[in-house]
């Protein structure tokens, strides 16, 4: 099957030679970083996270929304969605592999990378997190590959893989609860201090995936003649609203709880994020444009999606536009604010504001691109044994 | 100093490097132990902090002393400095603090009031790691790279397992750790050749002196103020220690008792 990444037309070509060049400039820029340190990165004493951590919690979270087309296949039997379950495995590799490479970026000694193994330590959040991630990496390189050659050669998979695929449904909860619960333990950190992250993270992440999957399939659908039809992603869509709207719901809950009880330590880093923290005569709100940008694109979104169902039309451009505008919200919310936020102000009530670093944005965007470049391998993949088929 | 107390430090330091002398902590805080367990028993009080056994340092830092003498403060910061080769970096970002100075509105935001006293207005406060009985960084660190010397309770620092991975310093309450973004060594300015240099890419934070403790001596910090009387340090397991004496006649107060990780450093206001 893998010699199908090997022939494709021209814009499959460029596309790839786009990605490389920014997997390039980000490995030229982790060269650099490698040498000298993160303090390369915009990352300080107060800040101690920054963009690589952001960026793996929100892909934990599109690796998790996967589940959203496992689900209603192997356990509902929606014979819908059975051309693109496979892009759903798929998706989750390719994230959980950004993943990965964020985690590796962040570390300030990468060489000492396999003590979490050596001195494995089940009181620390993260060994589980690296458990479950790799897991569900696993389970997902395998029940993909293992379903996608039983369907080029039209047999039904062996009945042994359903035992992964079964698996695979708790993995993928479990994959962002327990990123989830790196934040939400910390004793003194309010803003992650809330049981609600975890449900919060899991609705935010059955809206991002599925997003980025109809993404996906309208691009397909353009130029690798790749008909996902319009039941698959009509109930995507659907999907993908409920989600943005319990996510929605849970974070108002969030400022509920903050404003109304008006405990400062729980109104702090939502007031940072939406209006501006005052401090010591300074307003520090450098979040503040993504955060109404996202509330902005979100109810667009989902302006746009409730229309299509109230007045029963189709368009797949207005399709586009809202899993678009769901995607960056949700990216602007857990991608950048949920994390940084909770940064501000720090345990002495200081704040300091963070700004990535050109350095630190070459290394996002690389990996980013990495992610794409092995998502498009495998879509090219899953694509090209579609069209064997048919023929 | 006194010899009994010298001869204790000496112990207690020695079994915190080699990792051994069990039975003379045992023998040494026996006494401490039952008090403590009797104290237990007193108090019924629902969320009582109940104590940890065995030889558990901590420190009292008197802020009276401290707001009569401004530059003692500052002195037994660069004592600090200058033993545990700390950088000095120009910048915030890059800082590396091991004790440092803050207001009290910062020490203790959620003892802030409108109303304070002079000194509490005006002076600044000693802020260090607190080594926790029940420290969150410890919990969080996913290699041990950070952990509890159970014959004394301080909280350690393997700088050589050290991944960089940060989560001690989301997890810490009191933001007392401090990371090396880049090469600290051109940023020293007296180099101590009796306490290792860091590399880049690792955490790190007080460590309550673990290494003059084994050779008898007393922190740096303590050194400098104990004569003002300033800082106390010692067993706070030993209800004979001078420690517990002071606590027992003060009043004190801690950072943030309210997330539970049992600081082992008071402070008098």
């Amino acid at each position: 099957m893998i010699e199908k990444v090997l022939k494709g037309k021209s814009t499959y070509w460029m596309w790839l030679a786009v990605l490389g060049t920014f997997i390039a400039i980000g490995a030229a820029c982790y060269v650099r970083q490698y040498m000298f340190g993160l303090g390369l990165t915009g990352m300080s004493r107060d800040v101690s996270w920054g963009l690589y951590i952001s960026q793996f919690t929100f892909l934990v979270g599109v690796a998790a929304g996967g589940l959203m087309l496992v689900l209603p296949y192997y356990v509902h039997d929606y014979k819908a969605f059975g051309k693109i379950t496979i892009l759903g495995e798929f998706l989750a590799i390719s994230a959980l592999i950004m993943c990965l490479m964020f985690i590796m970026a962040d570390l300030g000694q990468p060489l000492r990378g396999l003590n979490v193994i050596f001195f494995a330590t089940p009181h620390s959040m993260l060994f589980w997190d690296m458990c479950v991630l790799w897991g569900y990496l696993l389970l997902n390189c395998l029940c993909g590959w293992v379903i996608l050659t039983a369907e080029r050669k039209q047999v039904h998979p062996p009945k042994w893989i359903y035992i992964f695929v079964y698996i695979s449904i708790p993995f993928a909860v479990s994959i962002h609860t327990v990123t989830a619960m790196l934040y939400c333990g910390l004793p003194g950190r309010h803003f992650w201090l809330s049981a609600i992250i975890a449900p919060r993270f899991l609705a935010s992440a059955f809206a991002a995936g599925p997003s980025l999957i109809v993404l996906a399939c309208l691009v397909m659908r353009k130029f690798a003649n790749f008909d996902a039809g319009k039941e698959a992603i009509q109930k995507l869509t659907t999907i993908i609203m409920y989600a943005a709207i319990i996510n929605t719901f849970f974070f108002l809950l969030e400022f509920f709880v903050g404003y109304y009880s008006e405990m400062p330590g729980h109104m702090h880093s939502l007031e940072y994020l939406f209006f501006g923290l005052e401090h010591d005569g300074h307003v520090y709100n450098n979040l503040v444009p993504f955060m109404w940008g996202a509330t902005l694109f979100s109810f667009t979104g989902l302006g746009i999606l409730a229309y299509m169902k109230i007045s029963k039309v189709f368009d797949y451009r207005l399709v586009g536009v809202a899993a678009t505008l769901i995607f960056f919200s949700l990216w602007a919310d857990k991608g950048l604010g949920f994390v940084f936020g909770g940064f501000v102000p720090n345990p002495l009530n200081e704040v300091t504001e963070y700004i990535p670093t050109a350095n630190e944005l070459g290394i996002t965007i690389g990996i980013w691109a990495t992610g794409f470049f092995i998502l498009t391998l495998l879509y090219k993949i899953a694509v090209g044994v579609e069209h064997e088929i048919e023929s | 100093m006194d010899t009994k107390r010298r001869k204790f430090l000496k112990i207690a330091g020695a079994a915190a490097l080699a990792g051994i002398g069990a039975p003379a902590i045992v023998k040494l805080t026996s006494s401490a132990a039952i008090a403590s367990e009797a104290v237990q028993h007193e108090t019924a009080a629902h969320g009582e902090v109940a104590a940890a056994t065995g030889v558990r340092l901590g420190m009292v830092i008197d802020m009276r002393k401290f707001a009569e003498q401004p530059e003692l403060l500052d002195q037994a910061i660069a004592a600090c400095n200058k033993v545990h080769n700390i950088p000095h970096f120009p910048d915030r970002k890059n800082e590396i603090k091991w004790i440092w100075k803050a207001p009290y509105a910062n020490v203790f935001p959620e003892l802030e009031s409108i109303h304070k006293s002079e000194m509490a207005k005006k002076a600044p406060f000693a802020v260090l790691c607190n080594h926790c009985d029940n420290p969150s960084c410890v919990k969080a660190c996913p290699t041990k790279a950070t952990f509890v010397q159970p014959e004394n309770g301080i909280v350690a620092m393997d700088f050589h397992r050290c991944i960089g991975c940060r989560f001690c310093m989301a997890a810490c309450p009191y933001g007392a750790r401090s990371f090396n973004w880049q090469d600290p060594r051109p940023f020293i300015d007296t180099y101590n050749a009796e306490f290792p240099t860091r590399m880049r890419g690792v955490v790190e934070k007080c460590n309550f002196c673990g290494e003059r403790l084994a050779l008898g001596l007393e922190p740096a910090c303590v050194e400098v103020a104990k004569s003002a009387g300033a800082m106390v340090f010692g067993d706070l397991n030993d209800p004979d220690s001078e420690i517990r004496k002071v606590l027992d006649k003060e009043f004190t107060i801690q950072r943030n008792p309210a997330a539970g990780t049992k600081p082992s450093v008071y402070y008098i206001v």
